[in-house]
């Protein structure tokens, strides 16, 4: 038994010089390599910088709404609402939501309104949203900002990513991305 | 065809054509022969027998070897308290995160010790990079101890009579460094040229572009999201583990982390078939295997395709699906099929928020983790399994009256008597922690985050989640008290170390008596009709045990939304 702690013990340093020494850096080395160096991949604009997957809140009308989140975007923590499908006052949430995107966007009926925008992401960081959620609110932006709704629409195209080669996945729009090219054709 | 559908296609298939031959290289190294990393690995593991003093070429009997598992698993507690607990003044810890209280500390430790992680904290807040490096080391040496222990039973079964299994800390040591390790290198690169972090700077504040500022927290991550998914571990760098935009960045590596989850499970099945030369017993053991996890997996695809009953009738488009708590990039069918893949093995990890699930897709993900063999964790989902097997020869046997055997050994009273305490032990944990929780309200009432049927879920799949250890919750449980910490504690350290003790046992004694070559009315175990049983017995077992209360939970919460 007295054999069997002692050795137990040795093994164990040896390995976590092993596991949590070697192993690390060695990732780390060929993270070197990775977009960025391995510190996130960062989009810059107009002098700032932003990770562009860790997504933001767009509440403001000019810019295309990012999906609701449960921790405000605020990436130093992540989190979804954990609210159960049946809960009668996260339906009411839901409720609200849908109220208020008619309220600001007039002349579009609810049945256009996707899934997506009126639910809260898992991580609450969601860098992303559907094409029919970029869609549904250039009518919107199109009267604020003064642009034709063909090149919002043409721009939302520019922006689709497509599923992976072209086969696995769902379609999406990266809303940062969007976002910022809204403001360059609108300068 | 939907390219939804495609996708989660590609992922299981492309899993079960790399688990094959994964499978026939992880039984040459356990049997010691040749393999393409000799050269790199042979001095390294010298090294590591020559300072802690072990000849890995001394023979134990079963019970030297659970003695030298549960010493070593000893001495990984002892000393994750100590790190856990202080880490708020130790190195590499640019967020200042503060050292764990007692109980979170104890509950952690033990979740990672037993390859459960369980996660009653948020990784951005609750701990250091140092922490998260120690408990990447528990990811690793947890699963490799839960793979040595299923050696054992296949070392059982390839000697005809023996007492002489092998060297625990042979196996322990080869599955670490041949097996997780090449595995979780490959993953990491995959996912650091995806966009997955590895830096061991702290938060950066940047300011968006709306105007408002945020802090965005970084960390090793590439390193530790790996050995999550390739030991079957589960715990997440970030709070929402792969639902995280960083742990997780894209359809592409979603597709990895999934086949980096799946493929030691279904390739420890091939292995113990080339192990023990019986490949067809391989055959039947994965189709069942199998044949239960689509049974599973395809409704939760289709339920979380279809939506929210109660969020169409509210007239807007639900095409896409369940959305609440999934991610865009990896969309709803993704997400249904993951949230299978990780409760059937026993990895927790999650792509999307469970509780957020559609009522009998939680059912589905709690009767996988009930149920904890099909695929089942890397080890310990075949010693599950096992049991099941054992108990399908003893019913076979009683139906055809004779003496029931398992590849030329007698199963008798005390070999079944092991089999049933482990076959119960797993309901007794689940039901009687569910039954304490909710009939303590003072202490559970508060930490719900939904009433109702669903909140009854959240405790039960806790429970569940302990006892199977999974380590995926309903995560709106507020779970870091004093009550969940202590009680799912306890459930861990049952939970794990007597279903490894009770199979290995049993083969250790099997593999003590006398052989008996195979005659006419031997029943035959690599069959259709024996993989029936075996799957009948599953059926019947989970069916008797958790029918009663997954009646109060899920099923009731589906018939009020529909």
């Amino acid at each position: 038994m007295k054999k069997h702690i002692l050795s137990a013990i040795k093994l164990t340093v040896v390995m976590i010089l092993f596991f949590t020494v070697i192993y690390p850096l060695a990732v780390w080395g060929v993270a070197q390599f990775a977009p960025n160096s391995g510190k996130g991949e960062i989009i810059e604009h107009n002098g700032k910088k932003y990770y562009s997957n860790i997504g933001q809140a767009f509440t403001d009308d000019k810019y295309f709404w990012s999906r609701p989140s449960a921790v405000d975007y605020n990436a130093s923590g992540s989190g979804g609402s954990n609210k159960g499908p049946s809960n009668e006052k996260y339906l009411a949430e839901v409720q609200a939501l849908i109220d208020t995107f008619l309220v600001h966007n007039p002349g579009i009926d609810k049945s256009e309104i996707p899934v997506d925008l009126v639910t809260a992401s898992g991580s609450g960081l969601d860098p992303d949203f559907s094409v029919q959620a970029a869609k549904v609110q250039v009518k919107r932006i199109a009267r604020i900002r003064n642009i034709d709704e063909a090149k919002l629409n043409q721009l939302i195209e520019e922006h689709t990513e497509k599923p992976l080669l072209g086969i696995f996945g769902p379609e999406k729009v990266n809303v940062l991305k969007l976002n910022i090219a809204l403001d360059e054709i609108s300068k | 065809m939907n390219t939804e559908i495609l996708g989660i296609i590609v992922m299981f298939t492309l899993s079960i054509l790399l688990a094959i031959p994964f499978g026939k290289y992880i039984a040459k190294v356990y049997g010691g022969e040749k393999t393409l990393l000799d050269p790199v690995l042979n001095p390294i593991e010298k090294i590591f027998y020559k300072i802690s003093g072990i000849n890995p070429q001394t023979e134990m009997n079963w019970k030297q070897q659970m003695i030298a598992l549960l010493t070593i698993n000893m001495v990984w507690f002892l000393l994750g308290m100590l790190i856990l607990m202080t880490q708020g003044s130790l190195p590499l810890n640019p967020d200042k995160n503060p050292g764990m209280s007692a109980d979170l500390a104890f509950n952690t430790v033990i979740s990672f010790v037993v390859n459960c992680n369980l996660q009653h904290y948020s990784g951005e807040t609750g701990l250091s990079y140092l922490g998260q490096f120690w408990l990447m080391f528990l990811q690793f040496v947890s699963a490799g101890t839960g793979m040595a222990a299923a050696v054992v039973v296949f070392r059982a079964f390839r000697d005809k009579s023996t007492t002489s299994l092998g060297n625990f800390y042979n196996y322990f040591v080869k599955s670490c460094t041949r097996i997780l390790l090449p595995v979780s290198f490959v993953l990491a690169f995959i996912l650091s040229f995806e966009g997955t972090p590895m830096t061991f700077e702290g938060k950066d504040s940047i300011t968006t572009l709306q105007g408002d500022t945020v802090e965005v927290s970084r960390g090793p991550a590439a390193a530790f999201v790996p050995i999550k998914h390739v030991g079957t571990n589960g715990g997440g760098f970030f709070g929402v583990n792969s639902a995280h935009p960083f742990e997780n960045p894209s359809y592409l590596s979603n597709m990895a982390e999934m086949i980096g989850q799946l493929i030691i499970p279904m390739a420890m099945v091939f292995a113990f078939g080339y192990f023990i030369r019986r490949r067809k017993l391989s055959w039947m053991i994965f189709g069942v295997m199998t044949a239960g996890f689509l049974m599973l997996a395809i409704p939760n695809i289709n339920m979380e395709m279809n939506g929210n009953p109660a969020i169409a009738a509210m007239g807007i488009d639900d095409s896409l699906g369940a959305m609440e708590g999934k991610e865009i990039r990896l969309g709803a069918p993704a997400s249904g099929f993951w949230s299978i893949v990780t409760t059937v093995i026993s990895t927790g990890s999650v792509n999307s928020m469970h509780d957020s699930s559609m009522a009998l897709s939680g059912m589905n993900e709690l009767l996988a983790m009930m149920i904890n063999s099909f695929y089942g964790g890397v080890g310990v989902g075949i010693l599950n399994f096992f049991i099941f097997i054992i108990l399908a020869v003893f019913i076979s046997g009683l139906m055809v009256g004779r003496t029931p055997e398992f590849l030329g050994k007698k199963v008798e009273t005390r070999e079944m008597k092991i089999a049933m305490i482990i076959a119960l032990l797993h309901p007794f944990l689940i039901l009687v922690g569910t039954a304490l929780a909710a009939a303590l309200p003072q202490y559970t009432m508060a930490t719900l985050n939904n009433p109702g049927f669903h909140g009854l879920s959240e405790m039960l799949y806790e429970y569940t989640s302990a006892s199977a250890n999974n380590g995926s919750g309903f995560e709106g449980l507020g779970d870091n008290t004093l009550w969940w910490n202590i009680s799912t504690g306890f459930v861990l350290i049952l939970s794990r170390f007597l279903p490894i003790i009770g199979p290995v046992a049993i083969a250790g004694l099997l593999a003590e008596k006398k052989f008996i070559p195979e005659g006419d009315g031997t029943l035959k175990t690599d069959t259709a009709t024996f993989g029936l049983m075996v799957f009948a017995v599953i059926a019947i077992v989970a069916a008797l045990a958790f029918f009663p209360v997954l009646a109060l939970g899920p099923i009731a919460e589906y018939f009020s939304l529909y």
